[in-house]
């Protein structure tokens, strides 16, 4: 497709505009399936067969044997495409499907993760993405190694970028698995393979390229997924045609409804019955200062500076043409991702109150027991073991604390339990596997891309020919994607859990290298490598007490353990690099140069 | 390089962090000090919404949307003023 990319570039909006009226068209083609008696199950599978279709498809259509097509997708990518491709390597299988659950039942103090995954762009924006973009680098760690010199600071950049990524790969490779394996009616450990397959697919041949072309489509696919059924039951239960400025009320409703229920937790034994499925005990939103507020701001701040420092997300701006575009396209990316995360609490807040308020058709909570049994919902998700009822009290009336749910179905359950046709439901199992499989999609690249590039390329074989290069990024990205697979398919920790620790790992170990690499001329070698080093050890040896249960310091989980490595490794970097030489005028006059949008990158076109 | 253009590229630079360090500081105020008052600021009421809610779940994101879009625009002003702009895309 080389020599005819610059005139499918001409013609982008067309192309996508097509494609998502074609997406329409095999919704409503769904929709009449439906009404004349096709089951929820041959809409799910036709739903997710399509969409992967088509990205497969794209990625093959976008194949490469070029080095910076592979690596950069060429530079050729307008800001508002990259915008929209940003978006979707960044709402993973977490923003799209755990988030809302986890707002849903963690309440006031998950709101974190709302204002971290979307503050951190203002940080990409001022400190990172137009600055990298202008050095021209194909990798984060080519920059650090480039900035610093020497393949020390390289190889540590390279270990916490493998480390980072690829415990939140794993997360979203068991996304892809939890929605194919329910679609499909598949094993999980069968889905997570499927997942992985779908995945490869659009970035083997293709590699950057492959990648921009296809998010862009799954972006499309995800954000009308998202939206439609929160404006379906917004509409149904009266806040209005667009729920998000209406839905206050809602909000004051389900305070009433919990002081009335009141929030306790499970009786002992049913809890243990239920294992990971929880009960509603927090409060839907009720901010207690003090200590809840700390807790939010360390776990909004790790959030932040992750998004910052995740390597697959800043490579995303190595693609655009120049720096002035690189900057209008991470505006266009915290809009596109603004418009999922402003909708993410409308959604918990709507499907709550459908669950409670017993003057809604779909309540649940305070019905009668039989009644609840009987709902087609309930016993699919039973039968797959994510909800369960226990009357502890054998009053035979469901209580709030007799409803057990796993938090990550919420969204996926949204359209069932407000009583939303089939096809709803399998177009929201498309925008999951969509954003599950686009994050996954940047994950692998980046590993990939840093492992061929600079470990391979630039350490062990520096005279290696640009075929070799290609061949071995691509052999590389089959194995990340089977050793991923096969960790996810172990199902170590939840969703939400992996990825929080993905931002941790990536804000200890390569945050203030890379600020400090711009806006620190003094920072030098040394410094760097003390600073990532630190960092990233002192992160994870606190994650490691913490989780095989040490008592956390001050409140700091495992959530948000980059509380720790984030200090350690300013502290380390600014006094080693005081205790060593500065760095010579040469790299001085880089750091100058990297200031000013205009001129040529610091990298060469080919390197 | 010539004189000139070293003293305009300082200038350059010196107004691009004076603007970095102005929206770091609206970026702080509603990332951080916004959401830790949330209690505080449940007692007024937006659009039928406590107000602490209000911000954190559509306040601040919509704050920092605009912010980066304000940024840009002052940012690709500097850079044309100090021929700094590049191509434009």
């Amino acid at each position: 497709m080389s020599n005819k990319s610059s005139s499918f570039i001409d013609n982008l909006g067309k192309v996508y505009a097509l494609y998502t009226l074609g997406f329409l068209a095999f919704f409503a083609i769904m929709a009449v399936l439906e009404v004349f008696g096709a089951g929820a199950r041959l809409i799910g599978i036709l739903f997710l067969l399509f969409t992967i279709v088509i990205y497969a498809a794209i990625g093959f259509l976008s194949r490469t044997m070029q080095v910076d097509a592979y690596y950069v997708a060429g530079r050729e990518v307008p800001p508002l495409y990259n915008g929209m491709a940003t978006a979707a390597d960044w709402m993973s299988g977490a923003s799209f499907v755990a988030l809302a659950g986890g707002i849903y039942f963690g309440g006031y103090p998950y709101l974190g993760f709302i204002i971290g995954w979307t503050g951190g762009y203002v940080l990409v924006n001022a400190l990172m993405a137009p600055y990298l973009r202008k050095f021209g680098c194909y990798t984060v760690p080519d920059f650090i190694g480039t900035r610093y010199g020497g393949n020390l600071a390289r190889f540590c950049a390279v270990i916490v970028l493998v480390v980072a990524s690829f415990t939140y790969v794993t997360a979203q490779i068991n996304a892809t698995g939890t929605i194919a394996s329910r679609a499909l009616a598949i094993p999980f450990e069968l889905g997570v393979w499927f997942g992985l397959l779908g995945i490869l697919l659009c970035s083997m041949l293709g590699g950057m390229r492959g990648v921009t072309w296809t998010q862009v489509a799954q972006y499309i696919v995800l954000i009308i997924a998202y939206l439609v059924p929160v404006i379906w039951m917004s509409n149904a239960q009266g806040f209005g045609i667009i729920p998000h400025f209406g839905y206050g009320d809602a909000a004051q409703r389900i305070a009433e409804l919990q002081a009335e229920y009141g929030l306790e937790p499970a009786a002992a034994a049913a809890q243990e019955a239920m294992g990971s499925l929880k009960v509603l005990t927090t409060p839907h939103f009720d901010p207690q200062g003090g200590f809840q507020s700390w807790q939010f701001v360390t776990l909004a701040l790790c959030m932040m500076a992750g998004t910052a420092s995740l390597p697959h997300i800043l490579m995303r701006y190595f693609t655009t043409p120049s720096v002035r575009s690189a900057r209008k396209s991470v505006a266009y990316s915290l809009f596109f991702i603004f418009l999922l995360y402003f909708t993410a609490p409308a959604l918990a807040t709507l499907t709550k109150l459908q669950l409670l308020d017993p003057t809604l058709a779909t309540a649940v909570i305070g019905q009668s027991v039989d009644s609840v049994l009987a709902l087609d919902w309930i016993q699919n998700w039973m039968e797959v073991g994510m909800v369960g009822i226990v009357d502890s009290n054998g009053n035979g009336t469901v209580q709030l604390n007799e409803f057990f749910m796993r938090p990550d179905i919420v969204v996926l359950a949204t359209p069932e339990i407000a009583g939303l046709p089939y096809v709803i439901s399998g177009l929201v199992a498309a925008g999951g596997m969509a954003a599950a499989m686009s994050t996954a999609d940047g994950l692998l690249l980046a590993i990939a891309n840093a492992l061929s590039h600079d470990l391979y390329y630039k350490i062990i074989d520096p005279k290696a020919d640009t075929k070799h290069r290609l061949i071995v990024a691509r052999i590389l990205l089959l194995a990340i994607g089977a050793a991923a697979a096969l960790i996810a398919s172990l199902q170590l920790t939840g969703i939400l859990g992996a990825v929080a620790w993905a931002f941790c790992f990536a804000c200890s170990g390569l945050f203030f290298p890379l600020v400090l690499g711009i806006w620190w001329k003094r920072a030098n070698r040394q410094g760097a490598v003390a600073g990532m080093a630190a960092g990233f050890i002192a992160g994870s040896v606190y994650l490691y007490y913490v989780y095989t249960g040490g008592t956390p310091l001050w409140g700091i989980d495992h959530l948000r353990f980059g509380i720790i490595g984030m200090p350690v490794s300013l502290i380390a970097m600014v006094a080693v690099s005081l205790m060593t030489p500065a760095p010579d005028a040469e790299i001085q006059a880089m750091v100058d140069e990297t200031r000013i949008p205009t001129g040529d990158t610091i990298l060469a076109e080919n390197h | 390089m010539s004189e000139d253009k070293a003293a305009r590229r300082k200038i350059h630079w010196k107004k691009t962090s004076r603007l970095t360090y102005i929206v770091l500081a609206i970026w702080f105020t509603f990332g951080f000090i916004v959401p830790w008052f949330a209690k505080e600021l449940d007692a007024f009421s937006f659009l039928g919404f406590e107000l602490g809610y209000y911000m954190i779940v559509q306040g601040s994101l919509i704050v920092f949307v605009l912010l980066i879009i304000v940024q840009n625009m002052i940012q690709d002003k500097i850079d044309d003023e100090y021929d700094a702009g590049g191509a434009d895309q």
